[in-house]
């Protein structure tokens, strides 16, 4: 009986299994990011303190200023390997946003013989393994010879599959109306697309942006086959680097590099989550 | 083979022939079978129940789902750095901990045989949870309240409500998952490069990696090339069988 439901005691009881859930869960989620409390306490310690048990999660010395400057303004500087993984990002994000929105555009909005054969083919490119392209990329780079520069690590992030689909299904949602009534207006369809369309989408247009930025940012195995120069390194591989010179002897700086690291990405996450989830969110359903 | 496209040298299959006799191949294929069978199902289920969890049945979700989120964001090197120096054998946290509580001898992680594998499928199954809640969250959150509230009409809740209801209106949220995690968990390569290259011995060599070393370490690209067909057609078959298997397993409205 619906009514026996709304009983004091039982709305008591399960408020308080709500409460105690709550609590469960984000002492769960406390946990999960304890490496990362790790790694950022460790930063600011001292070697000898780093691997001190029981933890001191909160450092009783603090050598956070000699690390970061170990790191930022050492042998390797932090800083030239935040430029290239800047630069890298922002060919990226915005050759991927523009091709897509225009790809997307074309897909979603005309109509042309075989468009959704087309669209389905590009769609089945996003299943090869990119692991695979590396060999045949590696090779044609070379003879390129873009081998070793930053536009190798760029050029395959620049045009993406997964952008153009993730716009497209957004595209499909907006009213044709509108185009029509732009049309009468005498717009012609660059005009619909660029003032009509792009507006309306400003929101996966975020999301495409964000997580293009993620995904460029920790890009690991791409930079590694293309890149020989240390000058050219960016994060990731500038990380490794780091971690290389000072294998386990100096963890500290270590975890100081790898905070370093992972700041832009954490702040930006946290600044714009909302579009970053329902950029996966969308990818997930609609895949 | 880096001399270029017209120092290609044709060998035929030769490759091809070579593989199953190769020990670090065969070696590589089980361990990343051994790993998907781990870390896919394990990762699936407890994913599923975080996001239940987090759906409705919690105050303020929200924080919580950017908690278990956040590992997807960081940089795979970044995360390494810091496992390879929780799971240190000897002054490593997580040891230290086991050994407080009453473990002698706890296991040497990444330097054991045993234990090197299971270590990056810890980090991987820890890693993943995030991103996978937050998928079965949009997918649950497509799941009409209509249907909730028959089921409370009938008397429906708790566990059977989970089995008959809610499950299968979330099987194209799990097929999905299933497939991206089989093809994802095949091209495992960043961990494994940066906190075992493959060791020790060859406990925790896959086939991604092999294919990297053997490409760009010892410029066997023929080879390598050969290795990444082998990846592409387990991929290509398991792709295959979501083709199918969505129009049969899958219900939708």
């Amino acid at each position: 009986m619906g009514f026996l439901n709304y009983h004091p005691s039982r709305l008591t009881k399960s408020f308080l299994k709500k409460g105690f859930l709550t609590i469960f869960m984000y002492a769960v989620g406390i946990v999960m990011l304890l490496p990362f409390i790790w790694m950022i306490s460790s930063s600011l310690k001292y070697e000898v303190d780093v691997f001190k048990f029981p933890i001191e999660w909160i450092p009783r010395r603090f050598n956070a200023v000699a690390n970061y400057t170990a790191v930022w303004a050492g042998r390797y500087p932090f800083g030239m390997f935040y430029l290239n993984s800047i630069k890298v990002l922002v060919l990226r994000v915005t050759s991927d946003l523009v091709t897509s929105a225009l790809a997307a555009y074309g897909f979603a909005r005309l109509r042309f013989k075989g468009r959704d054969v087309i669209f389905l083919l590009y769609l089945g490119s996003m299943m090869i393994p990119h692991q695979m392209l590396f060999i045949p990329r590696f090779v044609m780079f070379r003879w390129l010879g873009i081998y070793n520069t930053l536009w190798a690590v760029a050029l395959p992030g620049m045009f993406t599959a997964f952008g153009v689909f993730l716009l497209r299904q957004y595209f499909i949602t907006i009213p044709f109306e509108l185009s029509e009534a732009a049309r009468i207006d005498g717009a012609n369809e660059f005009q619909i697309f660029s003032r009509v369309i792009v507006p309306l989408a400003k929101p996966a247009l975020a999301s495409l942006a964000i997580l293009t930025s993620v995904w460029s940012w920790n890009d690991y195995q791409g930079p590694l086959i293309m890149l020989s120069d240390i000058k050219l390194y960016t994060i990731p591989l500038g990380l490794t680097t780091y971690m290389d010179e000072h294998g386990t002897q100096q963890v500290s700086l270590i975890m100081a590099a790898a905070t370093s690291a992972i700041l832009p990405m954490l702040l930006i996450f946290l600044a714009a989550q909302k579009h970053f989830v329902r950029g996966i969110a969308t990818a997930g359903l609609k895949g | 083979m880096i001399s270029g496209i017209g120092g290609l040298r044709y060998v035929g299959l030769q490759n091809y022939r070579d593989l199953p006799l190769d020990v670090w191949f065969t070696d590589s294929l089980k361990n990343n079978l051994v790993y998907t069978l781990v870390v896919i199902p394990t990762s699936l289920i407890i994913s599923l129940f975080v996001a239940l969890v987090l759906n409705d049945k919690i105050f303020a979700p929200k924080p919580v789902r950017t908690m278990f989120f956040i590992p997807y964001i960081a940089n795979i090197v970044a995360v390494s750095a810091v496992w390879m120096a929780l799971y240190h054998p000897k002054y490593g946290p997580i040891n230290a901990f086991l050994r407080t509580i009453g473990i002698d001898n706890p296991p040497e992680w990444l330097a054991s045989t045993t234990w090197a594998l299971p270590a990056i499928m810890i980090m991987n199954i820890w890693g993943g949870l995030g991103y996978n809640s937050v998928i079965y969250l949009a997918g649950l959150q497509t799941i009409p309240k209509e249907l909730y509230e028959a089921a409370e009409i009938d008397g429906v809740n708790g566990w059977t409500r989970l089995r008959h209801v809610t499950l299968p209106m979330l099987t194209p949220t799990i097929f999905f998952l299933l497939i991206t995690g089989i093809i994802g968990s095949f091209q495992l390569f960043g961990q494994v490069n940066i906190m075992t290259q493959g060791g020790p011995g060859r406990a925790t060599t896959v086939l991604a990696y092999y294919m990297y070393v053997s490409g760009f370490r010892y410029f066997q690209m023929g080879y390598a090339a050969s290795i990444a067909w082998v990846l592409f057609g387990i991929v290509f078959i398991v792709t295959l069988f979501q083709w199918r298997g969505q129009k049969r397993w899958t219900e939708y409205l």
